[in-house]
């Protein structure tokens, strides 16, 4: 027992398909890093580190969303090696940016980018983590927040549950006293439907939220779209609006649906 | 006769997944394999059918160790395609958001993904046990550039507030004040870091680049100019693709960018530096100079040196910038949907960094065309394991290995970039 509480817990960081953002935002924490370091054992990160120990890991986090046979297959290891498994961002825990291909026809896709698309080995869509294994925990965001990441990191070491809200950037943005950018200025603004995380950024530099942490349970966006239709935003811009860095997860894919050609 | 391959599964401390095969047959290097497995996410597919006021915010998921570069450029092609100049004080904002990525992504590349290939360590935070104040120290110069960012730019990774025009927001002069005395002390570490980073054992190595980089009138260049070569190129941004092309070659499934006459040639900050040095202060010149660097710097392990210059360039920089601001009139000026084609050129930490973009009359994006450093430094890349590999044939695996995946990180690749245009791996059955 005593052998094992002097056991540094062991710390892996994946990444599949990503802009390698939401893992950066562990380097960020400059104030953070070293004393992270020292509590847990850093044993698989490559970003960071060229050292790279072998499974089991106490905690892995994963970065980007499964887009090629390979990844679906890599993934199904990194469970298998992880006691607690947290996806970290928009692209992990939604499929990202690059799930607009779900959409498309990606055959298509890949001719309008690649000489030999032949040659490529991709799936014709972009899934979040748990489409393929259990996960343990999903923290939103594009990127994720790097005070929720240390949280999420603490809360698991510690086998508890992260305390991460999971209220609607609106409430933030009253609590930050921003003049509410829909009504005094009829930006369209997607901060009623979207997940906290942020701290509402673009309203508090006057624009809309534009959803980067994805939709909040029981968001009503059938009626945000009423009220953007009704600021005379063009049906196929309300779709835009919605098919952005979590086009695939539920409420938004739908509504953006609702709003299709 | 004897045959020996190296690989290196998974190339570390570079932002990206890549692995390095090398083939050594007969006492020479006959193959070198810098292979790309990062998932393609096919962004100038996606890009077709989104209004240009989109572009920003979607390019910047591109990479994020570098959005900003990506807003920068995308920014400067849709302004070019629309005919919008910007004010000079929207201007000004820009370098200055710039200085704040070049601040934050070098000191990364410095000391957390370089310098502990030059002292034997794993990692920063490894070296931070007995390199603990130098460690500290970069730290903190990485944290300003990021206050700069998120002051801007409203977060560090994928900043909100770039829009084509201007700024949804300016900041007032007082809002600037705790950042410019972070950018004080972050100035002194720069120069601290400089020091500590000329003290490192640099292997012999001279390469003969062509190098590539923007110059503009008096400026060390960021967001404009020309691009320029040390072999006579001088072109217009909008020539890029009359000058450049992108190329497959046999062995290797990647695309890479080629001067259409010439061949492989360098971008980032050894190129910068090469062809702007009569644009940096003769005080950041003489920082240079005590650490050893001259005019021009051809020794690629000595590129942290002239990455910790730029460092302390762009912390003077943004000072000088935010001594001179005066808040613009208005944030943005308004842009309306046209038809058109428009070319941008900035220099992302990394290097040049070209974007082109096609619209309809509604400003719906027809085409685009993005080549980030990362394709552009491929060839060199491989270029320098060439030589690295060749000098390191008696070495053992585990030497000969560090030593190649030291030369990669000499040319801070990025692979996440660098993927989503380039081809992975070939199935051919």
């Amino acid at each position: 027992m005593a052998a094992a509480s002097a056991r540094r817990p062991r710390l892996a960081v994946w990444k599949f398909a990503s802009c390698d953002g939401c893992q950066l935002s562990l380097l960020d924490c400059e104030d953070e890093l070293l004393m992270v370091a020292e509590r847990i054992e850093i044993a698989y990160f490559p970003e960071a580190a060229r050292r790279m120990l072998p499974g089991p890991y106490d905690l892995s986090l994963v970065e980007g969303s499964i887009t090629t046979p390979a990844d679906a297959e890599r993934i199904q290891r990194v469970r298998r090696q992880s006691r607690r498994l947290v996806t970290i961002g928009a692209c992990a825990t939604a499929g990202g940016i690059q799930a607009l291909r779900n959409f498309a026809d990606i055959r298509e896709y890949a001719a309008a980018v690649y000489p030999y698309p032949e040659y490529l080995e991709t799936l014709a869509t972009s899934t979040p983590i748990s489409a393929h294994v259990p996960v343990d925990f999903e923290l939103r965001g594009c990127p994720i927040d790097k005070g929720q990441l240390l949280e999420v990191i603490k809360a698991f070491l510690a086998d508890r549950k992260p305390a991460v809200p999971g209220h609607s950037v609106c409430i933030d943005c009253k609590r930050r006293g921003n003049v509410c950018v829909m009504v005094a200025s009829g930006t369209p603004c997607l901060g009623p439907v979207t997940h906290t995380g942020c701290g509402a950024i673009c309203p508090s530099y006057d624009r809309g939220c534009y959803g980067c942490f994805g939709p909040v349970a029981g968001a009503n966006t059938a009626a945000l779209a009423k009220e953007f239709a009704a600021l005379g935003v063009a049906r196929r811009d309300i779709a835009r609006l919605f098919q952005t860095f979590n086009a695939a997860a539920g409420a938004f894919r739908d509504e953006a649906e609702r709003h299709g050609d | 006769m004897a045959t020996r391959t190296i690989n290196v599964d998974y190339i570390a401390r570079v932002e990206g997944e890549s692995s390095l095969q090398l083939d050594i047959r007969d006492g020479v290097v006959d193959r070198v394999r810098l292979s790309i497995f990062e998932p393609p996410r096919f962004f100038e597919a996606m890009l077709r059918g989104r209004r240009f006021d989109e572009v920003l915010d979607i390019v910047a998921r591109i990479c994020g160790i570098c959005p900003i570069a990506y807003q920068m450029s995308g920014v400067a092609a849709i302004e070019n395609l629309l005919g919008i100049e910007v004010e000079p004080p929207i201007h000004a904002l820009r370098r200055l958001l710039y200085c704040g990525e070049w601040i934050e992504s070098h000191s990364l590349h410095v000391a957390m993904l370089h310098a502990p290939d030059f002292l034997g360590y794993s990692d920063a935070m490894a070296m931070a046990r007995d390199h603990g104040d130098a460690v500290r120290r970069a730290l903190a110069l990485k944290k300003a550039g990021n206050d700069l960012l998120r002051l801007l730019g409203g977060r560090e990774i994928h900043p909100v507030n770039v829009r084509v025009g201007g700024f949804y927001r300016v900041p007032t002069r007082a809002e600037f004040a705790p950042v410019a005395e972070s950018l004080k002390r972050a100035r002194d570490h720069a120069i601290a870091t400089l020091r500590w980073v000329a003290t490192f054992p640099f292997p012999d190595c001279t390469r003969d680049y062509e190098f590539v980089a923007l110059r503009y009138r008096d400026e060390y260049p960021m967001n404009r100019g020309r691009i320029v070569s040390s072999a006579g190129l001088d072109i217009a941004a909008a020539d890029y693709e009359d000058e450049f092309l992108e190329r497959q070659v046999p062995y290797s499934t990647a695309l890479r960018s080629a001067l259409r006459r010439r061949g492989a040639y360098l971008v980032g900050a050894m190129a910068r530096y090469a062809l702007n040095y009569d644009h940096l202060p003769e005080e950041v010149r003489a920082l240079a100079g005590s650490a050893g660097l001259g005019a021009v710097c051809r020794n690629p392990f000595q590129s942290i040196l002239v990455r910790a210059v730029e460092v302390i360039y762009a912390c003077s920089e943004a000072l000088r910038l935010i001594a001179d601001y005066e808040p613009p009139a208005r944030p943005f000026v308004a842009a309306e949907p046209q038809a058109g084609t428009g070319c941008g050129c900035t220099e992302a930490p990394r290097g040049i960094l070209y974007h082109r973009y096609r619209t309809d009359s509604d400003g719906v994006i027809q085409e685009a065309n993005l080549v980030p450093p990362t394709a552009q430094n491929q060839g060199i890349i491989e270029e320098d394991l060439r030589q690295v590999a060749m000098a390191g044939l008696d070495l053992d695996e585990d030497q000969l290995k560090a030593n190649c995946e030291q030369s990669i990180r000499n040319h801070d690749p990025c692979i996440s970039c660098a993927a989503h245009f380039l081809t992975l791996r070939v199935n051919r059955s």
